[in-house]
Order: structure tokens, then sequence, then C-alpha cells
């Protein structure tokens, strides 16, 4: 019973890591420009093919490939926000939707075409695999490396928008854009650095995401009702927001999946549309 | 219009009248390319008659993206969970049909209440909602729908669907036949017919109540119109033509598939519906009809490359031609028109 209800959580926790890495960026530049980028998990999975091709082509460890994957990610994020996003923050909704369902559904295409329609195989250094006992309970080792290493990112990225002056902009931009441009924040040199780092984490989190949940062109189609979910959980623009969401969601679908496997991800949604009913703003949002 | 009846004198009061009649009149006016549509549409169901139920899934689509049109095109609601009205028209004229109900037409209309219904309780929370919260719940209820029908194997049949559907004739005069030829006049009848309410609808002050929803959400309840009325009337009429339109799938189809549920459902139809024209109605029948023939001609593609294009087209539709098909088309007549005049 114990040892059932931590695996819950070991593994709940490690899942919802992983999921706050794919969301965080999302929740800030959907808070700063309410540009509603379901192509974001998008950017994750272009994460994970990055770190598969340099671990299974070139021969690279997979603790060198996790950087490139997250600096990769981010450049090509960038550039496609300078030619593309960029023309619809000012539009409606509704294209921007349209948008990045189309890049969505380009981005699919591309992946089985250039990586195949399969699961990518991969195979962690030994360091990272198996598991030990501690403690009378069995730790997965390549979980335990998440949770610190997620722990890590989470900590300093909670540290900068909470305590330096990039943080500031960002949680006053996020509040009331039009005054804080009129401060003299540059808002749009804001966004565009506040998108590069969340596309690396998006990236960071797609490379890490592939030996737990593997890696396959519907990655991207998968991964975009969660992503969303957390954001919208969580409020926009609300780092411990999104941490929270990440880390419920995480434990509700794996101690589901434990229970009842039959009902599928059935619980998750309707988790979702009933705090949707209740919080239409976010869970841990202050109303 | 009734701020000024009251306020003006008879005389105003009679010239504003007649002048919103006139737009009225103007609007409702059948554009060319509405006939044309209909047109086309009776003649392929001549001239293909061995393509007859794939005409008649065109329709059907062709109704389902019209009423994703009054939502997403009128009344500016975005939505990626608009199969989920689909999908319970088609399983509730499925399962009635199964438990020995076949008549056709009140088959529909269970279908449309049973989605309108569910579209009427969630408009009430919808319509609360705004940003990424309204698309998440959209999304969220729809994924909802298909996981549960998923489970309900014993309802739903799952992932097999839904079979041994019997039709009673229409009318009680018309069997279905195995060519379809039934099916498709049954459809090709139900769908114009609902074209012509959907017509009537947004040309009416209640459209144009919508289209000024769409263009400018605060300043429409300024002149005291209910915001939140406007947008649950909408969402529960959307989602009962869906609810036809999937009724009529399991109709003429004779079968349930659980992709009635589907995202990929969802996410097409928001493709039909801009690369048709979005707020032009015939747009979404448009629409629907060259993604689905498309689909059709090119089924030997593999399915990757055409979700490129599809996607490649769609970022294409949104960057440069929102206005879509119809909006193009339109273009091209106001050109040719001034070349003429200009000459």
């Amino acid at each position: 019973m114990i040892g059932s209800f931590f695996f819950i959580l070991f593994s709940g926790i490690a899942y919802g890591v992983l999921l706050f890495l794919m969301s965080a960026g999302l929740a800030v530049t959907q808070g700063l420009m309410r540009f509603a980028n379901l192509a974001h998990a998008a950017f994750a999975m272009l994460g994970g093919y990055i770190a598969v091709t340099l671990m299974n082509d070139l021969g690279w460890p997979f603790l060198l490939t996790l950087p490139v994957a997250a600096f990769g990610t981010a450049i090509f994020a960038a550039v496609l926000e300078r030619l593309l996003f960029r023309r619809f923050y000012n539009v409606s909704q509704l294209y921007q939707i349209m948008l990045t369902v189309g890049l969505v559904s380009m981005a699919a295409a591309a992946a089985t075409y250039i990586w195949g329609a399969t699961t990518q195989p991969v195979t962690m250094p030994a360091y990272l695999s198996g598991s030990s006992q501690i403690g009378g309970f069995s730790v997965d080792h390549y979980r335990l490396f998440l949770i610190a290493a997620g722990g890590l990112v989470v900590w300093g990225l909670i540290w900068a928008v909470d305590s330096t002056s990039f943080g500031a902009k960002v949680r006053a931009a996020v509040d009331n854009r039009r005054v804080a441009m009129s401060c003299g924040i540059n808002v749009d040199r804001l966004f565009m650095s506040s998108f590069f780092i969340g596309s690396a984490l998006a990236g960071l989190g797609g490379a890490l995401a592939i030996n737990l949940v593997g890696l396959s062109p519907t990655f991207a189609v998968d991964f975009l009702a969660l992503v969303l979910i957390v954001v919208t959980l969580g409020g926009q623009g609300s780092m411990k927001g999104t941490l929270l969401a990440a880390l419920l969601l995480g434990i509700v679908d794996v101690g589901g999946e434990y229970y009842l496997p039959q009902t599928g991800p059935f619980i998750i949604y309707a988790l979702t549309v009933i705090v949707l009913f209740w919080k239409p703003n976010g869970l841990f949002v202050a109303a | 219009m009734t701020i000024i009846e009251r306020s003006a004198s008879p005389a105003a009061a009679s010239a504003a009248s007649a002048r919103a009649h006139r737009v009225f009149a103007r609007s409702s006016r059948w554009r060319w390319e509405e006939i044309a549509f209909w047109i086309l549409a009776a003649a392929s169901i001549v001239a293909f008659p061995t393509h007859l139920v794939l005409i008649a899934q065109v329709l059907i689509t062709g109704l389902f993206a019209l009423s994703f049109d009054l939502l997403v095109g009128y009344a500016g609601i975005p939505s990626l969970g608009h199969a989920a009205f689909f999908g319970l028209g088609a399983y509730t004229a499925g399962l009635l049909a199964r438990a020995g109900w076949g008549e056709p037409i009140s088959g529909l209309l269970a279908a449309a209440l049973v989605a309108g219904i569910f579209g009427l309780l969630l408009s009430v929370v919808v319509s609360r909602l705004t940003g990424i919260a309204l698309i998440m719940i959209t999304l969220g209820v729809g994924l909802l729908l298909y996981e549960a029908a998923h489970s309900a194997r014993d309802l739903t049949g799952g992932d097999d669907g839904l079979s041994g559907i019997t039709m009673w004739p229409v009318l009680g005069q018309f069997p279905f036949d195995f060519y379809g030829r039934t099916a498709v006049i049954y459809t090709f009848v139900v769908v114009f017919l609902l074209y012509l309410v959907a017509r009537r609808i947004v040309n009416s002050p209640f459209g144009l109540e919508l289209k000024g929803i769409r263009e400018n959400v605060r300043r429409v309840p300024a002149i005291g119109v209910p915001l939140r009325y406007r947008y649950m009337v909408a969402f529960t009429v959307s989602a009962a033509l869906a609810g036809v339109a999937g009724g009529l799938l399991a109709q003429i189809t004779q079968t349930v598939a659980l992709s009635v549920l589907s995202f990929d459902r969802s996410a097409s139809v928001l493709i039909m519906v801009m690369i048709g024209g979005m707020g032009t109605l015939i747009g979404a029948l448009a629409g629907a009809a060259a993604y689905m023939v498309a689909q059709d001609r090119l089924s030997d593609l593999n399915p990757v490359y055409w979700n490129f294009w599809v996607g490649l087209l769609l970022v294409l539709f949104v960057l440069f031609a929102r206005g879509g098909l119809i909006g193009g088309a339109d273009r091209f007549i106001a050109w040719i028109k001034s070349r003429r005049g200009g000459a």
C-alpha cells in the first residue's frame, strides 16, 4: 500500500516535472502576448528529435545532447516567432489557433518524413538506467535524475522570475502590458527573450521525455492538450501556478493509470473540465 | 433599432425602419456563389451516379462545417471540440435505430435535441470564458467525450464502432438502397433546408448582433444586446446543427465509428471553414467540398504528405487569404467589375 503510494508520488512528480518544462514557456508567452500557441508541444518534439539524432547517429553522450536540444529548439522557435508569430499578436485568437494547428499538422508530417513513423529507440547510459532500493522503496534512476535536474531548472526559473529585474519586468508586462510599456519596458524584446527561454525549456523537456514516454511523430498532438491543460489550470503567466498544476496533473495521471487503467486519460480531461467549470481563470490564481 | 424607434419622431422612425429593411434585404439576397454551389451539388448527383455516397458525405461534412461557421465565423467563438456535437448526434441517431426506432426524420430530431441540450449546458460555462480557457474547455470536452465513448464499449462498441443500424424508409416511402440514391437525395434535401434556416438566422437582426459581437465584444453590450444570451443561443443552435450532421452520417452509412468524436474531425472542420471563407456560410460548404474531394482524389497519397500540405495550406490561407475561397472569388468579381467600369 505504502509502496504503491510512494511509486505514484515519485513517478507522478517526475512526470509533472516534464510537463512543467514543456509548459512553462507557453505560460509566460501566453501571459505576455495572449498568443494561443498550440504548436508549443511541437517545439518539445523538435528537442526530442535533436537529442535522438545526436545520440543515435552521431554517438553523442545523452547529457551532452540536452543543451544542444534546448538551444537548437530555441533558435528554431525564435526564427519562427520573428517570421510568423509576430504577425498574429494583434489579430483574433481564431487565426492564432488556425496558424498553430496548421504548424502542428506540418510538424507531425515532417517528423514522419525525416525520422519515420515509429517510436525512436533510445538507450540511456548505464548510470541513468536501472533502479535501486532506498529505504525499502524501489527508486528508478532516470526518474530520480529527472526530478533532480528538473528541480534545479524549476528553482532557477522561479528565482529568475521572482528576484531578477528581468523577472520583475516580465511580471509587470503580464499584469498590464500597456502600463509596462509606458514605464519604458521594451515588451517586444522582453517577449522575444522569454519566447527564446521558453522554447529552450520545451526543447529540454522534449529531450528528457523521450526515455519516459517515447518519441514518435504524434508527440506534438499527444502533448498539445496536456500542455494547454497545465497552462490553463496554472493560470497564464504564473510560474508557481504552472508548477503546481503540472505536478498535480502528473500525479493524477500516474495514479489514474495505476488504479483505473481502463479509463485512459479520461480522468485528466474530466478533472480539467470540472476545474474550468469551477475556476475558469485557473486553479492557482487568486480570484 | 428599438432605441431609435422609441425616441425619435414617427417620420424619422419609419425612415430608420425602411433603412433597416433595405439593409436586411441586401444582405439576404442570394449570392452567385450560393446558387452555383447548389446547382453544382444537384448536378453532381446526376453526373456521378457511382459516387453518391461520397456526395452525401460531402454534404454532411458541409453541414457540420456550416454549424461550425455559425459559431466561429459569426459569433467569433473559437472551438477545438466541435466534433463532440457531431459525435453526440451520430450516437443518438445510431443508438435510437439500433434500439428499434429506425424512422429517419425523428432520428435526426432526436440527434439535434441531444446535441442541442448538451450545447446549451456547455454554453452556460463557455459564455463566461475567454482566451485560452475557452479553447481548453472546448478541447477538453471533446477529448472527454471521445474517451468516454472509447471506454463505454457496451453502449458504443468502443473502437469497433456501432453497427447493426437498420433504417426505415424515408417518409415511409423511400427505402435506403445499396447505391445510395435515397441516401444522397435525403441528405441533399435535409442539408439544403437547414442551409435555408441558417441563412435566415444570420440575415436576421440576431445574426447582425452576432456579427457585432465578433467585431467588437465591448461595444455590443453597450447598445443593449445581452451578450451572454446571444452566445448561448449561437452555441446551442450550432451544436444542434452539428448533431443533425452526425445523425445523418450514422443513418446513411448505418454505422457509427469512434472517429465521429475525434480531435482530427474538430481540427479538419477548422481547416475547411478557413479554406472556404469564414462568416459566409456557403464558404463552409464549399470548403468542406474542396477538402473532401481533394482527400478522396489524393487517397493513394501517403496520409503523412496529405497532413503536411493541408497544414501548409492552412498557414498560407491564414497569412494571405483570410477571406478564403469565397473572399477570393468576391475580390476577383470586384476586380473584373472595376476593370469593366474603368474601360
